[in-house]
Order: C-alpha cells, then structure tokens, then sequence
C-alpha cells in the first residue's frame, strides 16, 4: 500500500453563517459523495457575527480528505475550513453523561472510578448517579467501558469539539 | 403625520431587483404560489417573459439563453410540482456550470411543513442540485436575496441558485433595495487571480515539454469569449496541439491545424493518443470527468500535469495533478501569455516536429471515417451536408443526448465559444429542444439547429407548441434510427445483442406532428435528396422538424470502452471482437 491509499482519522473545523439549512448542506454533502463522519459537533459560536463552529472527525485517503476540505470550502455560507490535524498541534475534548444504576459495592465502586476519571456527579439518588466526564475520547470511552460493569443504563456523548494550540483564532 | 408606507409588493421587489440585475427575459410557468409575481409581470414591460409547457424546458432554455450568451438565464415556476419539474433542469446546469437562478413559488410561511397544496420543500430537495438556494421568509430580506443570487450565480464557478418565495412574501410590503456594486458577499469570494508563481512554473514545465497537449474545457467557454481568444493565441505562441472536451468545443478554432478534435470516449484517435504519450499535459477549466480519462490508472501515464481551474474542488479530484492553479481561465491565459512573452523562452523545436510527426501518423488513421452508398443516409454524412449547408451562416446548434449527441461533436465544426450547447455531465435527453428555444429567444435572427434523435425529442416534444408560440424558427434536425441508438450500441457491444426495449415502437409521424404544432415538417430517407431537406429546412423562416431516416445500425465510432485506456480504442465495427470488454469496464456506465 502507498501512502495515498492510507486511510487517516482527520478533524476538521468549518466556521459557517448561523442559518437554516447549514448543517443540511454539510451532512448531506457527507452522504452525497460517499465521505465518512465519524463525529460531529455544531454550535453557535458569536452570536455578533451570526456564525457557528461546526467539528467533523472524518477518516479518509489523503486525496479524499483534500477533496472534503475543498468541497466543504465550496458551500456558500462556509467562511473557513481549517484542517486541525494537518495544521500544527491541537486539542479535542469530549463531554459524556453517564447514568449508572446500582447500590453497595458496586455503587462505591463507580463513585471511586468517576473520582480517578474527575468525573463530576451532577445527578444523585439512592440507586443512582449521573456523571459528568470531560477528555480526549480515549479517555471517555475508558470511563464509560468501566462504568459498564457498574450498572451503567445510559450515555450520552458531545462528539468532538477542538482548537488549534497557540494564540492563532480558526 | 403618518409614517410613510413603504410602497412596493414582494413581488414587485422582486420584477425591480431583476431589471436591475439586467435580466431581459425570464422563462416559466404560472401556479398559484407565483400569482403575484405573474401580475407585477403583467404590470410592466421591461421583462419578457416566455411560457414554456413544461418547467424542466424552462430551465433548459435558461440554459441555452445563458451558454449562447454568457448572461445568467432566470427561471420562474410555481410551487410544489412546478418546482420538482426544474429538478432535472438545475442538476443538468449543477453538472456542465451554467448560471441559472431559479424562483421558486412556496405556499405561505405560516403554512409550510403542513402538508398544503402544492407545497414541497423545495430547498431540501434543491439543496444538492444547485450550488446555493434561499428560502426568503421575510420581504424584508427579498431584495438583498435577489441581488446576491445572482452574485453566486455568476461567479467563480457559475451554477444555478434556487429562490424559494412564499406567497405572502411575494404580498407583503417592502422597500427596494438596490445591488451593491461591486457585490461584497460575506463568505464567497472565489479566486480569480493565479498565484504568479505557479504561472511562471506552468511556463517553464511547458516551454520544456518534448510531447506536450493542451486540454481545454467549458471553464474556458464560462470565462467569457476573451478567454477563447487569449487560449488562441497562447496555442499558437507554443505552436502545440489542443484537445477540447465536449463542453469545451468552440474554445479553440475547429479549423486551425493545431486542433485534434474531441477528446474522451467519442474523441478522435490523435486526440486520445496524444493524452495517452504527451509528457506534459495542460488542462485549462476542464474536469479530468470519467467520459474523459477512461481507466485512471492508465489516464496519461507519462505526463506532468498542470490543472488550471476556478474550483478548487475540482483538482485532485479524479487525477492527482503535479502542477494545480486555481483561478479564472482568462485571468490565467492572460499571465500565461505576459510571462511567455516576457521570458521568451525556447522550446524544444526537434522533439515538437517529431511529436508533431507523431500525432499526424495518427491522424492519417482518419478514426472518424464512414462507408456512405446510395441507399441509406448514415448519420454522419447527414452532419456533415448539414455543417456543409450552415457554416457560412451565423448559428448555433444544440443537441440532444445520444449516439447523435456524439456525431454532432465529432462531425460539426465549431470555431467560437457559446455556439455549441449540449448537455455534457447530466447527459439530459430532452435538454436539446428547450435550449435552442432559448438560443433563439437570445438570438433572433440566428439559424439555431437542435440535432436529436427520435428518442430524445419525444422527452420534451411539447415545447413545439412554445416555439410556435413565440414564431421561432427553430430547425430540429432528427437522426432516426428508431431505436434508442446509444443504448442498443451498448447492448450490442456488452451485452450479447439483446436488445432490451430499446427499439422505439408507435413512433409518431413527426412530419404530421410539426404540422399538428404549426411547424413545417420535412422527411428524407435518400442520400440523394439530403441537401435539398436540408436547404429547404434552412430557407423557411418558421420553426421546421426533419425527419432524417437513417442508418438504424450505424454505431458512434471511435470508442474507448468503460475501463479501457486512451490506447485501447475501438476505431470501428471490425474492432471490437479483438477486445472483449472487461467485468471491471462493464460495471461503469
């Protein structure tokens, strides 16, 4: 296999006008042309300007990711796309809440993990906790692997959001 | 003291906004949802508008008004199903960048996603098929719309712009607001400019080149006819050959002796080789598209590759280029030019008089040759009496899409840009009728020609009654080999004769059916009285259909089949038991 035909997870944030549809023409560029979104964030960003921030993880050859950062780039309300795992270093983080149901040892036992994770407890009655768990999705994915074992009954997950490190805006 | 009201309609808005944006002549068709646009037409006469029968014939005579003229062609259609109907217009101007914008009526806002009569959601469905839409929900946004519709429309790489109107929009009161000039979009601002040092490499990659071919596209037909002019004479200062691609024809002179004719799978036997040997390639607005490149693991091996095209989108897409340049053809063409001419630089004269040697050698195969007798007219010879009869005069031709689509490119000569529209990446059937309509529309006095097939012209056969609306005196110039020639061509090639449905039975009698339309009909079976048909058809000022009956077996040569190479072509029909088509090849269309 040549380096072309290497697939790479790639994160790529896409600053875009706040408007009705924006998302719709994201998405469904992803399914019209085949390309992968394994998460996906979108938020209103500044509120001033009107424009939201949109995260996509995508994996793709080199060539297709080149071909996604361009189309993307095409749409009308795109104002920048900015390949974060390309252009220098970056961080990503992941927001969860996880419920977990169960009492005695095994209730201890989750409580004493979320502390090791710095989960917060956000939710609690006698049988249960909800935990809040902030990382890279490594590490929310370990948590929510242990919490498993635990009575875990339910997540829900953010998907990615990133930045670029150093003092540069998108 | 009351505040002053402001005076003017949604509607009326709108009718303003486009004069502004110079439109002269809109084509559509009235609903309910668009009734207030029909009476502020009504109420004015600046804008002309043309009722076509059908919506998927309004966009496509947008299309011929826009590629014949290089202005941006307007659409108007009502809610709902008249809005489905343009679907296949826009997605054909999406595919070959023609700019269209395209209103659209919508029920009222507080009644939309209720499931109302006629509604549809209109930018969801448009949403893939243009290259933006707007769903205006205020008037007071309508102007500002219109304006930056045709801003997105036209620039960069054009395509057509949906505007969905809601009826109450379209009654609510508002004022104008004119179009900022020049127009300042907030987050579309294609580049047009190349960097100048990747020109100055494009200059030395080329001025080195031993094999090299220029690959020319629509890109350069979209820049505006200065690029044609400037792609001239930047061919004739390298004295290389071109190549054009189907939507690219009349970018480069058909006559001059530089000019290889068409590439791709219909392309001349030079044209394809030259892209198969040539060691530099420079392709200007063109799309390395699948009709092109045939097998892209074979697509011109040995060559370093320039790309220059205004969409970024479009390098690195199918073929991964050495050298890519986004920008404008023309803008590109004219630093191309200054640079060489600046540095003068020398080419390598011996190679080029061998490559030249080259490409004449395979010229002397004459791929485009055809066995004419006395008995039945081949298609070919009936292109080539009609290109003999009109090209002396001012005209235009349009097509269909087919096996006559294919003669058209090869046989008919086009010397300038916007005199040739088809349609290319949609492969639309039905899209020649409607567009020369708006050729017509555009050009009054001109001698416009769709050549068609009898399969085709039965999709949009009802705009017959349009042209005789309007009196234009449209020829349709029908191939008949009653059977759907492109398809049975493929049955015979790939799939062992079986000629599944692709045999047109209960034909019409289209001499009986241009005179139910008040069209002139004309019928020629015989070799012999083809130039006759064909300078009656000429001489009537009235629209006029002729009924060539032709050839029915006469297949579309050469060919590179599905997954073959550029050096693997069928020149003709003793060719094709020596190469069996591949499982790989059989599978793309």
């Amino acid at each position: 296999m040549s380096p072309s035909d290497l697939v790479s997870g790639h994160t790529i944030s896409v600053l875009v006008d706040n408007e009705p549809g924006i998302l719709a023409r994201v998405v469904g560029l992803f399914s019209g042309r085949g390309y992968n979104i394994e998460s996906l964030t979108v938020a209103e960003t500044d509120a001033k300007e009107n424009l939201s921030r949109i995260t996509i993880v995508t994996k793709g050859t080199p060539m297709i990711i080149e071909q996604i950062k361009a189309q993307l780039d095409r749409l009308v309300p795109v104002h920048r796309v900015r390949d974060l795992t390309v252009e220098g270093p970056h961080i990503e983080r992941e927001l969860a809440l996880v419920k977990v149901r169960g009492t005695g040892d095994k209730r201890v036992e989750a409580l004493r993990l979320a502390d090791v994770f710095r989960a917060k407890v956000i939710d609690a009655k006698t049988d249960s906790f909800v935990f809040e768990v902030t990382g890279n999705s490594d590490k929310v994915q370990t948590f929510v692997g242990l919490m498993e074992g635990l009575g875990l009954v339910d997540v829900g997950r953010t998907g990615i959001v990133a930045m670029s490190r150093g003092g540069e805006a998108l | 003291m009351k505040p002053e009201e402001p005076a003017t309609t949604g509607a009326d808005l709108l009718v303003k906004a486009l004069i502004d944006e110079e439109v002269e002549v809109v084509f559509g068709y009235p609903g309910g949802a668009v009734l207030p646009i029909y009476d502020s037409l009504f109420k004015q006469n600046r804008l002309r508008h043309i009722l076509v029968r059908h919506e998927q014939a309004a966009v496509h005579a947008a299309e011929g008004y826009a590629r014949s003229t290089g202005k941006v062609g307007v659409v108007l259609v009502t809610s709902g199903p008249g809005a489905t109907n343009a679907v296949t217009g826009l997605t054909d101007a999406l595919m070959d960048s023609i700019p269209i914008v395209c209103l659209t009526g919508q029920v009222p806002t507080h009644l939309i996603g209720n499931d109302a009569f006629q509604e549809a959601d209109t930018t969801g469905i448009t949403r893939p098929c243009t290259k933006h839409n707007y769903l205006v929900k205020a008037v007071s946004a309508l102007s500002r719309t219109v304006h930056e519709a045709f801003y997105v429309a036209r620039s960069g790489r054009p395509g057509p712009v949906v505007i969905d109107l809601p009826k109450d929009v379209l009654m609510n009161k508002y004022d104008y607001v004119a179009p900022d000039k020049p127009v300042q979009h907030k987050s579309y601002r294609p580049q047009v400019q190349p960097e100048l040092a990747k020109i100055e490499q494009a200059i030395e990659l080329i001025a080195g080149a031993k094999k090299p071919v220029f690959y020319t596209g629509g890109g350069v037909v979209n820049s505006g006819s200065k690029a044609s002019r400037l792609l001239a004479q930047f061919v004739h200062l390298t004295g290389y050959p071109i190549t054009n691609t189907l939507m690219g024809l009349g970018t480069f002179p058909a006559s001059d002796k530089q000019f290889l004719g068409m590439l791709g799978m219909h392309g001349t036997y030079e044209a394809n080789l030259a892209m198969y040997h040539c060691d530099v390639l420079i392709n200007i607005g063109a799309r390395f598209d699948d009709r092109i490149t045939g097998k892209l693991t074979e697509f011109s091996p040995h060559s370093k590759k320039i790309h220059i095209d205004i969409d970024p989108s479009s390098i690195n897409k199918n073929v991964r280029v050495d050298l890519p340049i986004v920008g404008d053809a023309g803008h590109a063409l004219e630093e191309l030019i200054r640079v060489w001419k600046a540095k003068q630089p020398r080419t390598d004269l011996k190679a080029l008089k061998a490559w030249w040697a080259e490409i004449d050698g395979w010229r002397s195969r004459n791929c485009l040759a055809y066995k004419q007798d006395n008995e039945t007219i081949k298609p070919q010879y009936a292109l080539e009496r009609l290109y003999h009869h009109i090209k002396n005069r001012d005209h235009y031709i349009t097509t269909e899409v087919g096996q006559h689509q294919m003669w058209a490119a090869q046989f008919l000569k086009f010397e300038e840009p916007n005199r040739w529209m088809t349609s290319g990446g949609l492969g639309t059937m039905g899209y020649g009728l409607p567009a020369a309509m708006g050729v017509q529309i555009a050009h009054r006095e001109a001698l416009v020609i769709d050549v068609a097939g009898e399969a085709s012209i039965m999709m949009n056969i009802q705009e017959l009654s349009t042209v005789a609306q309007y009196r234009l005196p449209v020829k349709i110039f029908i191939l008949n080999n009653q059977y759907m020639g492109m398809v049975r061509q493929w049955q015979e090639l790939l799939h062992g004769g079986r000629y599944s449905e692709s045999y047109m039975e209960s034909l019409p009698d289209f001499v009986k059916l241009a005179e139910a339309f008040g069209a002139v009909g004309l019928r020629c079976h015989e070799p012999a009285k083809l130039d006759d048909t064909i300078k009656e058809m000429i001489g009537v000022n009235r629209p006029v259909v002729v009924d060539v009956l032709v050839d029915k077996t006469e297949n579309c040569f050469p060919m590179i089949p599905s997954g073959a190479a550029h050096n693997d072509m069928l020149l003709g029909p003793d060719d094709k038991a020596a190469k069996p088509m591949s499982e790989e090849g059989m599978v793309l269309v």
